[in-house]
């Protein structure tokens, strides 16, 4: 936890995270994926990018995780300020992509293992108790539940200890109550960092964006949250009213 | 243990087969010689049958290696190379428009009519199904694992080395189990076309001097040890994917 360098949420004063910022029009060959539109994420603060399949959510989102070669955007993206997203970000996708050969640890450890550098199987132990895992480290993969797997997959991305974190729809394959789990154990460990989070569920956003962007054919529309810490109660009133006036927009903007 | 019954139960009915066509079909024993007698040849030339046997196994077993070794090392090449994709794989494939069988010759010319002919006979029928499939597998790594090695910034041969050959090991795996059945053909037919020692020397010996029995004995051993080999290989790899589900 060197000076200077992005460590745990918890000396989120150490160094503070970018916010992500694009504007323009994005197509892959000659079709149209999204724009114009012009987006923003703020720095150290959670996300949602909401809208229904096909607009373009996760395209955006891939541009900013660096994996946007087959995307010809016209138009500027990257940290806020000009600060340089390589090295800075880390992905927790849908699947949960756990190598099934791999234990636990060892797959919270990936990423140093790939980079070459000394994997910290201490430090991969407290995440993994952290995601309430701590029985497991031994095991792998396919000995574990979907939501259990998710939770590995969180567990290697705060292993990452990137200053920004790109969730492309983690939690949408898990049942409800598993779901609102993942979400408040998200928003605890995330805490701190910018987040952006594709997601197709009004409910989803309602809980946990500081920020919700609605993005439809006709663009992306900013809407204003409660300043309410998140994770929001899944039953609250807030919520409730939040989530329907989120869906309301997503049957009208078309 | 089961397995074993139905295996044991089969022999036995296709013992019986064979005595009765011999019993009943009045086949002279120069065409087909009762099974007694090929277990009688087969104890009595055991010292015979196990010396050739051990050439013809060790010229399996280091083509074995060799094509493996060989064929795994071309896939990881070709997965990484665009030039090595574009001009040896073609090279690779036009090349299995020659019948093997049909370099015998000329391999036992090239490379004498010892242990090494055979070697690279047994080598060159079992590289293609290795190297092709684990290529194949090489190049089918599911796109998010590569998506999320390359935001984790992973280099490219560790990449390679920890999440791409891992995960294509049931393909490799599959090559391999081929490779094992595919291998003692290649050994035979390397011996038949020239060789003084090995099973497939002596059943051609046997066979020149109408000692039938020793043929059919000298096939026994050779069967036999292909399915232990088949057997051991595919214990192999099941450890080799045990992992993979």
């Amino acid at each position: 936890m060197g000076f200077g360098t992005w460590a745990s949420p918890h000396d989120a004063g150490l160094s503070a995270p970018p916010g992500l910022y694009l504007s323009g029009t994005a197509k892959i060959g000659e079709t149209l994926i999204f724009g114009p539109v012009i987006f923003e994420a703020l720095p150290g603060q959670w996300t949602c990018l909401l809208g229904p399949s096909g607009v373009g959510k996760s395209t955006l989102l891939r541009l900013f995780a660096g994996l946007g070669e087959a995307v010809t955007l016209d138009g500027t993206f990257g940290g806020k300020d000009g600060t340089s997203l390589s090295n800075c970000v880390a992905l927790m996708a849908q699947e949960d992509l756990l190598m099934p050969w791999l234990d636990l640890r060892q797959n919270v450890t990936l990423g140093a293992r790939i980079r070459g550098t000394r994997p910290d199987f201490a430090k991969a132990e407290t995440l993994l108790a952290r995601v309430g895992l701590e029985a497991h480290i031994h095991k792998r993969p396919s000995e574990l539940s979907g939501g259990q797997r998710q939770r590995v997959a969180l567990a290697r991305t705060l292993m990452e200890d990137r200053p920004v974190v790109l969730l492309d729809e983690p939690f949408s394959a898990l049942d409800a109550r598993t779901r609102a789990e993942m979400q408040d154990l998200a928003a605890e460990t995330l805490a701190g960092r910018t987040v952006l989070h594709v997601t197709h569920d009004p409910g989803e956003a309602a809980r946990l964006g500081h920020q919700i962007l609605v993005m439809t054919e006709t663009g992306i529309t900013d809407i204003p949250a409660p300043a309410t810490s998140i994770p929001r109660m899944y039953d609250s009133t807030e919520t409730l009213d939040l989530q329907g006036q989120l869906h309301r927009l997503l049957m009208e903007r078309r | 243990m089961n397995r074993l019954k139905h295996i044991t139960a089969l022999i036995l009915m296709f013992l019986i087969l064979w005595q009765s066509l011999v019993t009943f079909g009045d086949l002279p024993a120069f065409l087909l010689p009762p099974p007694s007698k090929v277990a009688q040849t087969l104890w009595h030339s055991r010292a015979l049958l196990a010396e050739h046997a051990i050439v013809t196994g060790l010229e399996v077993l280091l083509g074995l290696v060799l094509g493996a070794s060989i064929g795994a090392v071309t896939a990881v090449w070709l997965t990484a190379s665009q030039l090595a994709r574009h001009f040896v794989r073609p090279l690779l494939v036009f090349s299995q428009t020659i019948p093997v069988f049909a370099l015998a010759p000329l391999l036992t010319l090239w490379l004498g009519y010892g242990l090494l002919s055979k070697v690279a006979m047994a080598l060159l029928i079992i590289f293609f199904p290795v190297t092709s499939a684990f290529f194949d597998a090489l190049m089918r790594t599911p796109a998010g694992w590569m998506e999320q090695a390359r935001v984790m910034g992973g280099s490219y041969w560790r990449v390679m080395w920890l999440i791409r050959i891992p995960a294509a090991l049931p393909g490799f795996a599959s090559g391999l189990r081929l490779a094992a059945v595919y291998a003692p053909i290649g050994a035979i037919i390397g011996e038949w076309v020239g060789a003084s020692k090995g099973l497939g020397y002596l059943m051609l010996l046997a066979n020149g001097r109408a000692k039938i029995d020793l043929m059919f004995a000298a096939l026994i051993v050779l069967a036999v040890f292909t399915l232990i080999l088949h057997v051991v290989v595919d214990k192999g790899c099941q450890k080799l994917t045990r992992n993979h589900t």
